[in-house]
């Protein structure tokens, strides 16, 4: 779950970590106002979290309140995945000597979270990867509390001494222990500007909470003001996500989703996990377009498998549908026949027209085949692969 | 032989009066896995399938040896249910429950390390060696799971527990079967990566050559290359990178916790050449990888690199 980064920057302030004077504007006149009370330079940064809104330009400095109210006209018009900027922080933008990156995120190769520090600005994996040997690294422990001289060391590393390096090291152990108190997935100070007065301040951050983690931060999550329904997706949820995601949670035996959504003309109920990731692959490969899927695993219920069924179909434009997974351990495949039926059937439609192919080997196959048969419907066992279920599905619902 | 688990092998259940528990409990006995307790608090004293049910781990290590342990409790207890299997001596975990928070996930496994204890998991279905052992719920009631494993040659690899069970099903169609088949979890943070596991298979003279099951998300593919090339294996590896559609979906999450496309190592496209340039074949399809495994045996040099 991604912050804006005038939250972001609350953490960072809450932890003792320097942050610029700000302020949130709403409006372009909010922002000529802010910007004259700051003192100008400011930049004005446009609060989104889609990576389309970030990549097309979210931040613009201004030198006067005249040039930030012009910015913010233009930046308040962003489309943030679907969603209007979340206002505008105006932000004093100080003269630094030297600036500095930190970012702090789990190595699921060493399985141990990590700060990487660079000394030079920007997105500490980018520069890892342009500039290997600008870049320094210490894992740590989830297990342990964080100990200081891990971000001595490292700072040490990054070639800095004296005051400088007793005046990073707090900023560098702070945010590796507000990564860990939060849940965070990543969290990263773009620019950590060394200021002329040898002070540091955080310039541009970004940070994730991990969603898994949501539920025990709710205190942290409140205090900013964010509702437990603000999933923070990359764009907003889709109508069609919206429904599913209710689907799920009305009803908890097995589980529905991920759904997606696709440009094509194939209604797909799919197995879930890598079954949905394979499939959906599968049909592409023979040439078919998937409209959308909806994912069915861990045994889900008779109705979820015909509610999910109905949302399928209920795309303009998607005629048929194909049911198919891996191989199933849990989830039985009779119960997931008899569901795709019943939401067909409800929706006024002939099964064995819509069901263009129903693969889904495994627990209970024998009775699910034998319910398919008398609706006439193509069943194919574990000897049709996976890809020559798609490819039929394709040919069979037509490109 | 396979690796981690064998005839003699002897597990607990974490968790074993909960649904799927009872299942897969139901579904290991019957397969001829031989668990020697459950453990849920406050049903001490109970049986299950014949199997009795304790308050506390300690209860059962202070009287037997146990070898591992499944853990499938409630995601809030999951780490603490990790934590006591450890102290307790076990050296072996699956842990399948889902959704544990990256922290207590890395801490469970560190923990474990320094207690030379090993994870496989979170959110993973565990493993099987064919008519050996099954430890966890891979494949479903015992007549579906001899269906689809059947024991050969092929050691399995796989962060979707389900495709492990697609992918056996088709190495035992073409008669190669499954020296051992391992569902190493779908989350971000993991116990035990293809890498951790390959020295494992290299030493098992049943295992004969690796497939892997690979989604976006994470570095652990660029962690086999890297391994693959260190160490000149001797056995043919044989990949399927699943999920190539999300390459043009940046940031949307599918499938499994992990399986996101943030960085470039985390896509399809980069993971696929990774693998290429160190000699693992990438297969196609699903239905290409037991012909593709016969071609490396057979001493055919890695197609498409």
């Amino acid at each position: 779950m991604r912050f804006y980064e005038f939250e972001a920057k609350r953490l960072l302030g809450k932890h003792a970590i320097p942050i610029p004077q700000s302020g949130i504007a709403h409006t372009a006149a909010d922002a000529e106002r802010l910007a004259a009370e700051i003192g100008c330079p400011v930049v004005v940064k446009a609060q989104v979290i889609s990576p389309k809104a970030l990549k097309a330009g979210a931040v613009k400095s201004a030198a006067s309140p005249a040039q930030a109210k012009q910015a913010a006209e233009q930046l308040l018009q962003l489309d943030d995945g679907g969603r209007k900027p979340k206002g505008l922080l105006i932000e004093k933008r100080p003269a630094a000597t030297k600036e500095y990156a930190l970012g702090v995120t789990y190595d699921g190769i060493a399985k141990k979270p990590v700060i990487i520090a660079s000394d030079m600005a920007g997105n500490v994996d980018e520069i890892a990867d342009t500039h290997p040997d600008r870049v320094v690294r210490r894992h740590f422990s989830a297990l342990f509390p964080f100990s200081d001289y891990l971000a001595k060391e490292l700072v040490s590393a990054l070639g800095l001494k004296g005051a400088d390096l007793t005046r990073m090291t707090p900023i560098v152990a702070r945010l590796a222990q507000l990564f860990l108190k939060y849940d965070l997935t990543q969290a990263d100070i773009y620019s950590l500007a060394r200021l002329e007065d040898g002070n540091f301040v955080a310039l541009d951050c970004h940070m994730d909470m991990e969603v898994e983690g949501r539920r025990r931060q709710k205190a942290i999550l409140d205090e900013l003001g964010i509702a437990a329904d603000d999933t923070r997706a990359p764009r907003l949820p889709t109508p069609f996500e919206v429904e599913a995601a209710k689907i799920d949670a009305e009803d908890p035996r097995g589980v529905a989703g991920p759904v997606a959504e696709f440009d094509g003309n194939i209604g797909l109920v799919i197995g879930a996990g890598g079954g949905s990731l394979t499939l959906t692959d599968a049909v592409r490969k023979h040439g078919g377009r998937p409209a959308n899927y909806a994912a069915l695993g861990g045994n889900p219920s008779v109705k979820k498998a015909q509610r999910l069924t109905k949302l399928i179909l209920s795309k303009p434009g998607v005629k048929k549908i194909a049911v198919m997974s891996n191989v199933v351990s849990n989830t039985r495949a009779d119960l997931v026949a008899r569901g795709v039926i019943k939401g067909v059937t409800e929706l006024g439609l002939d099964p064995k027209q819509t069901i263009a192919i129903f693969r889904v080997p495994g627990a209970w196959e024998a009775d699910a085949a034998k319910i398919l048969q008398k609706y006439g419907i193509e069943y194919c066992d574990r000897s049709v692969s996976i890809s020559e279920a798609a490819r039929r599905a394709v040919e069979k619902i037509g490109r | 032989m396979g690796v981690l688990v064998h005839k003699d092998f002897e597990f607990i259940v974490q968790g074993i009066t909960g649904r799927e528990a009872l299942n897969f409990t139901r579904e290991c006995l019957e397969y001829g896995s031989r668990i020697v307790g459950g453990v849920t608090p406050g049903r001490g004293g109970r049986e299950v399938y014949g199997v009795p049910v304790y308050d506390t781990v300690r209860e059962i290590t202070a009287q037997r040896k146990v070898d591992g342990a499944v853990i499938t409790v409630p995601l809030a207890f999951a780490p603490d249910a990790a934590f006591e299997a450890i102290d307790a001596g076990i050296k072996l975990l699956v842990i399948i429950t889902e959704g544990i928070p990256r922290k207590d996930a890395t801490a469970v496994v560190e923990y474990a390390d320094l207690h030379g204890a090993r994870v496989i998991g979170p959110n993973c279905l565990g493993l099987i060696v064919p008519d050996v052992c099954r430890f966890g719920s891979l494949g479903g009631p015992a007549v579906d799971c001899r269906k689809a494993f059947k024991p050969g040659i092929v050691g399995v690899m796989s962060r979707s527990g389900g495709m492990t069970t697609e992918i056996c099903n088709a190495l035992s169609a073409a008669g190669l079967g499954e020296s051992t088949a391992i569902s190493v979890g779908g989350d971000p943070v993991i116990g035990s990566t293809y890498a951790d596991l390959m020295p494992l298979f290299e030493k098992d003279p049943d295992t004969k050559a690796i497939v892997i099951y690979s989604e976006p998300g994470g570095a652990s593919e660029a962690e086999l290359a890297r391994w693959a090339k260190a160490n000149k294996s001797r056995l043919p590896i044989v990949a399927f990178v699943a999920g190539r559609f999300m390459d043009e979906m940046p940031g949307m999450s599918f499938g499994h916790a992990g399986t996101v496309v943030e960085k470039k190592v985390d896509s399809p496209a980069d993971k696929i050449r990774r693998m290429r340039e160190v000699g693992i074949s990438v297969a196609e399809e699903i239905g290409d990888i037991p012909r593709l495994v016969k071609e490396r045996l057979n001493g055919a040099a890695p197609a498409g690199r």
